[in-house]
């Protein structure tokens, strides 16, 4: 499957010989978890095991938290008060699913601030980083109608607000919006659909994943310093690889042993603390929050969607030359939406030869700018819309969408690159002095 | 790099959160609770003495329809031996639809809806309000001191000036802690409003505080169990995460040209 050599899985017994020839699916496996990584990964590489156990830890509670819910508007408040005080363990099942919801965030922001980082989403690995965005794109979607589900004002306001985005489309967006809730405002219908979609989305990811582990098994992954592994023979390849397993297996065990610690603290001692209070009310569609806020993760995109009013030029300017199509309402939803698209194009908008940042001195500094509008975006989001965080959230915008459009193309062309290191055993050897040549050809043999 | 970058974004963060938040919000008090920080536990006389101000006080208008009466005897709350928890429900009638007709409340019943129809429901109470926020919409306050929700109740109890205002057919009444200055609830509590049987000392902010634990313990009941959960958890998987990085140096080691230890 990859294109680095390494060894595959030879049946020896007669009974793996039976197997493989009809279903190869050991040899899958084998070639799956044997698959040569570059031995240079650092901590930033982690963030993929955490995800993946992120996936199986929504779906595993979510499952359990399905037999005890009732989607229905006078039931669903009810029904989760009987998890969290009736059903037997219940109260922790939900608080690991909410609390389970904000780590999957935090750990694909990082993922994918990495891959912004290092390059990871340049040539050949765009469809890697397509696939990736796609499953950002589910994840939000479920999260976002999981807030639903309970039935709280927050789930009711953000879910009257979040698909009144819809009906900001021009001419067809009534319509869309209407059915997308299932009826004129959100209500027993909307529930329902988004309580089947939130089953069903994380299964569509699931699937998506499989596709973004099998595309960067194909290409390799990166590496910190942006340089491909050799692959003239398989002697030259275990230069610069170890297996997955067992050397990154553990280590990435361990990186995520060490992140459940933080998160059963969190689960155990704080459970609420990323929530809001308001959302243990029950949903009242004739009295409305003083602020509707989304969970944190969503607020840098919020953000985004308000920044634009009709007092900014460019609104005015897209308002004006289309005859008023666009408004500041459909500008800010084409803003938020268009803020997801710059990061899915990025392969094509980074003209840089040098795929790893360590490398760029310029582009170090515009995306350590990056990382800090997001969290001001963040920040910005949950504040009130009016000045001066409108203005700041409209300054965040711009860089957002500056960074992505301007300053990645001209930095391609007007950056003047460091050296990078030949191989990626030089880079390794420069970390670990002794270690020799042999060293690394004994990695092809796992320590005992 | 990476630490480097948060390292400057948590400085950005705070030098660029200058611009003062308006602040509508009533004042707050934080209160030291037995029940706060990953060890607190609920204390048992305490939440007794608020099942009694909630029962003699706040239950003749509101109601706490969420909660099942026989989880007063539960561990990890007020855990009041079982007759008790019986001649306690008996004290309310409750509509039994197979009867049609009222009878007396059993443990298996709920708390009954309050008796005033513009009364919340004092269930999720506690959890429902935020005592602490910021500053500047940081969250920092939360993090050190909780939530907030039982503080927010607390002031609320303990916040009325006196003065009072007749407003559009009702009258309204100076309360610093609430949002806008001004709750439609009467002061519930004065001081010596109950008489606690193991004479606690019944003054108003001891009343206040009492009910307030008692109010936590009705909006998370699970909360020692699930604090005892968290605490098991994080021993162990500390345990596992030694263990993990052991192996993980040890495998290791040959690749990196290290000795063995």
């Amino acid at each position: 499957m990859s294109g680095i050599p390494h060894d595959h899985y030879e049946p020896k017994t007669g009974a793996e010989k039976w197997l493989h020839s009809r279903l190869p699916i050991v040899g899958l496996l084998y070639d799956t978890l044997m698959i040569p990584t570059p031995k240079n990964l650092n901590w930033m590489w982690i963030w993929g095991i955490v995800l993946t156990f992120c996936l199986a830890l929504q779906i595993v509670t979510g499952i359990i938290l399905v037999m005890h819910y009732t989607p229905h508007v006078d039931m669903a408040f009810a029904s989760i008060e009987h998890i969290m005080r009736n059903v037997n363990g219940g109260h922790m099942i939900r608080y690991l699913h909410m609390n389970g919801a904000s780590l999957f965030f935090f750990a694909v922001y990082i993922h994918i601030f990495r891959g912004l980082y290092y390059g990871s989403y340049k040539a050949p690995r765009e469809i890697t980083w397509i696939i990736g965005m796609l499953i950002y794109l589910c994840m939000m979607g479920t999260a976002f109608m999981g807030y639903v589900l309970p039935w709280g004002q927050m789930s009711f306001w953000g879910a009257t607000v979040i698909t009144g985005l819809f009906g900001a489309i021009p001419f067809i967006g009534e319509p869309i919006q209407t059915w997308l809730l299932g009826g004129p405002a959100v209500d027993n219908a909307t529930l329902n659909r988004f309580f089947s979609l939130h089953y069903l989305l994380p299964f569509v990811i699931a699937a998506l994943v499989a596709v973004h582990i099998w595309a960067f098994h194909s290409t390799g992954n990166n590496n910190p310093t942006g340089v491909e592994v050799r692959r003239g023979s398989k002697a030259e390849a275990e230069k610069d690889t170890v297996p997955f397993w067992p050397y990154f297996v553990i280590k990435d065990l361990f990186a995520l042993a060490l992140i459940m610690v933080v998160f059963f603290a969190i689960v155990g001692f704080m459970p609420n603390y990323l929530g809001h209070p308001d959302n243990y009310i029950e949903a009242n569609p004739l009295v409305t929050p003083a602020h509707i806020v989304p969970e944190w993760y969503f607020l840098p995109f919020y953000a985004i969607l308000r920044a634009f009013t009709s007092d900014v030029w460019v609104v005015m300017f897209a308002s004006w030359i289309t005859g008023g199509i666009i408004d500041a309402k459909f500008f800010g939803v084409l803003a938020m939406f268009g803020a997801i698209a710059v990061m899915a194009l990025v392969p094509w908008l980074d003209t840089s030869s040098v795929r790893s940042g360590r490398y760029r001195p310029m582009f170090k500094w515009w995306f350590a700018l990056l990382v800090i509008d997001f969290i001001v975006l963040m920040w910005a989001g949950a504040m009130p819309a009016e000045p001066p965080y409108s203005t700041i959230s409209l300054i965040g915008a711009t860089y957002w969408f500056a960074y992505f459009l301007v300053i990645l193309p001209l930095l391609g062309v007007i950056e003047k690159p460091q050296p990078q290191p030949e191989t990626i055993e030089d880079d390794f050897a420069s970390h670990y002095p002794k270690a020799s040549g042999e060293a690394g050809q004994s990695a092809a043999t796992p320590a005992e | 790099m990476f630490k480097k970058l948060a390292i400057s974004a948590v400085a950005a963060l705070t030098l660029s959160a200058g611009g003062a938040l308006a602040a509508e919000e009533g004042h707050v008090h934080d209160v030291d609770f037995s029940f706060e920080g990953p060890f607190g536990k609920f204390d048992q006389n305490q939440l007794q003495r608020g099942l009694q101000v909630y029962t003699e006080v706040c239950a003749s208008c509101h109601g706490m329809t969420y909660v099942p009466m026989r989880t007063l005897a539960d561990e990890g709350g007020p855990q009041l031996p079982e007759d008790q928890v019986r001649a306690y429900a008996a004290q309310y009638e409750v509509f039994d639809p197979e009867l049609d007709d009222y009878r007396p409340a059993r443990p298996t019943d709920h708390f009954p809806e309050g008796n005033d129809p513009n009364a919340p429901d004092l269930s999720l109470m506690a959890k429902k309000r935020a005592g602490f926020h910021g500053p500047y919409g940081t969250g920092m306050a939360q993090l050190f001191q909780g939530m907030g929700g039982p503080e927010y109740i607390v002031a609320i109890l303990t916040g009325y000036t006196g003065e009072d205002k007749f407003e559009a057919g009702t009258t309204f009444y100076e309360n610093t802690a609430f949002p806008g200055g001004w709750i439609s609830m009467a002061p519930p509590l004065y001081g010596e409003d109950v008489e606690y049987a193991d004479g606690h000392s019944n003054d108003l902010h001891h009343e206040a505080e009492d009910v307030s634990a008692f109010l936590m313990w009705a909006a998370e009941p699970k909360m020692m169990a699930r604090k005892q959960a968290g605490l098991t958890g994080v021993i162990f998987l500390t345990v596992l995460t030694v263990l993990l990085y052991l192996t993980n140096k040890r495998i290791w080691a040959p690749i990196k040209g290290k000795k063995i230890g």
